[in-house]
């Protein structure tokens, strides 16, 4: 499996740190009160008044008129209105400093989460320029980057701890998110809403990478499938484009070109399958075609069955589609 | 009432609502496993009656049913998911939303080439003359099932509590779950 990050308390792009910032104040404020409200708990019981388990209960408070309010109580509420007042402040602050990331030459995508996959589309201006992958997002440092999100079926939600907070994918609502990688690195995003039996399993990467190795990438994404050599690899084409595999996965320059699976035209040069179920080697690929329902119950995927020959074919074409 | 009346009161009132429980199993039971493939047939092959196949033809021939889509017109789920794949597979490409179009209608209850679940089942994988394309191969059998589950509540054959009462996407006709059956008129096919 990828060797990735996935931590909130490591920001490493302006948005996951101003979210950061927002956390640690929150927490320091919180930690002030209940260590004040255990402290006050704390000093009452000490000052109460002892009486031991024989002598009768001393009811006489009972009889008393109720005292007035204490400077004790009244400078409680004001520290507690204050501090939440403080809070929201800090927090609108938090959502402005947000808003405020240049998107000067930002790159421009298009992620719509489906159960339990995320496409991603690369809008360029150029539209031959624009391609589709998934559940793998390769950034350039530095370079801000904004989001559109969709939903198609039902409502996900967007998180990759360690480059800026969660937003919400709507099904029929379109919303942004905007963000920058400072440090090039792999950091794992994940569904945060739960949306089915197979949400936990619904990951995803972006991948930071110095803005020359990111435009050698998508160069690479932009060109369609290369033919596969004769052969098994061929064959396999052949068993892609005559089995279930062609009615929903598409692979550019063939004559696959469905979309409702994962675009598999660079298939091979992910990390992961199944958005982050399995490492992405020939045997898992085997057994994920095989029978998807043991890794990941629920999925939309079907089995495939096929002879071992066919299997081996199919796979080794799968990993000429780097 | 005396603490042992009380006592069986309750006990009854349990069962029968474990009862009611229980009933509503088949319904809403989701297979979370391969489905077994449907080998048993007792005339495996049939010839594939269209060309028209979609990504690239296949000559081999399909199976045909071994049963009549037993398990899965009583499963909301598999129902659904027939629904879902209507869609996925752009069903609807032809025969709009059941109303037809470049396709026949599939809203009455009567077929050209049979509308038991095992003609529709062959009808899908072998393919039918004038433009329906053989699934066979191209699909699993497990969605063909699925599929063939959810066209017959296009037309009102499936059970009110099984058929979907809401869609995924806009749908301006009314729900599967509140048709009734419709016969065939005379003089339409």
């Amino acid at each position: 499996m990828m060797d990735t990050l996935h931590d909130v308390l490591a920001p490493f792009g302006p948005q996951a740190g101003h979210v950061h910032a927002l956390w640690m104040l929150t927490l320091a404020v919180c930690t002030l009160v209940f260590a004040a409200v255990l402290a006050a708990l704390l000093i009452a019981l000490l000052r109460a008044g002892r009486s031991n388990a024989q002598s009768a209960p001393d009811l006489s408070a009972l009889g008393r008129p109720e005292p007035g309010r204490r400077h004790g109580v009244i400078a409680a509420v004001a520290a507690s209105t204050l501090l939440l007042l403080a809070l929201i402040a800090a927090s609108i602050f938090t959502d402005r400093a947000l808003a405020k990331l240049s998107t000067d030459g930002a790159l421009r995508l298009e992620v719509t989460a489906h159960q339990w996959w995320w496409e991603v589309r690369y809008v360029e201006p150029q539209v031959a320029d624009t391609f589709i992958t998934a559940n793998e997002i390769h950034v350039p440092t530095g370079r801000p980057v904004i989001v559109t999100l969709k939903a198609d079926d039902v409502i996900h939600s967007f998180w990759v701890p360690s480059l800026a907070g969660k937003k919400d994918l709507i099904p029929g609502r379109t919303t942004t998110m905007n963000f920058r990688a400072d440090r090039e690195g792999a950091y794992r995003g994940q569904c945060a809403e739960f949306c089915g039996s197979q949400h936990a399993l619904m990951a995803f990467f972006v991948v930071a990478d110095p803005p020359e190795r990111y435009e050698a990438w998508a160069a690479a994404q932009r060109r369609p499938a290369a033919d596969p050599p004769p052969g098994q690899p061929l064959r396999g084409r052949e068993i892609f484009m005559r089995s279930s595999c062609a009615m929903c996965h598409a692979v550019d320059g063939t004559s696959a070109q469905a979309v409702r699976g994962p675009n598999l035209t660079h298939v091979a040069s992910r990390g992961t399958l199944a958005a982050g179920s399995l490492p992405n080697t020939p045997d898992d690929l085997k057994r994920w075609i095989a029978d998807p329902q043991q890794i990941k119950p629920g999925t939309y995927m079907p089995a495939t069955q096929l002879s071992s020959e066919d299997m081996d074919a199919l796979v080794g074409y799968l990993q000429t589609l780097r | 009432m005396t603490a042992a009346t009380l006592r069986l009161a309750g006990t009854a009132v349990l069962a029968l609502a474990c009862a009611m429980a229980m009933g509503g199993c088949e319904r809403e039971m989701r297979r979370f496993e391969t489905p077994p493939d449907n080998r048993a047939s007792p005339h495996p092959d049939a010839p594939r009656t269209s060309a028209l196949q979609p990504a690239e033809p296949r000559g081999d021939p399909v199976r045909q049913p071994a049963g009549n889509g037993e398990g899965y017109e009583g499963n909301a789920y598999n129902v659904a998911q027939g629904k879902r794949l209507y869609r996925w597979y752009n069903c609807a490409g032809c025969h709009a939303q059941g109303g037809g179009g470049m396709g026949p209608a599939l809203t009455d209850d009567q077929w050209r080439y049979g509308s038991e679940p095992a003609q529709i089942f062959s009808t899908i994988m072998q393919g039918r003359p004038n433009g329906m394309p053989s699934f066979g191969g191209h699909l699993s059998e497990d969605q063909v099932w699925q599929l063939t589950a959810y066209v017959r509540s296009m037309s009102g054959q499936l059970k009110k509590d099984v058929a979907p009462g809401r869609a995924d996407s806009l749908q301006a006709n009314e729900p599967e779950a509140a048709r009734d059956r419709e016969p065939a008129r005379p003089g339409t096919k």
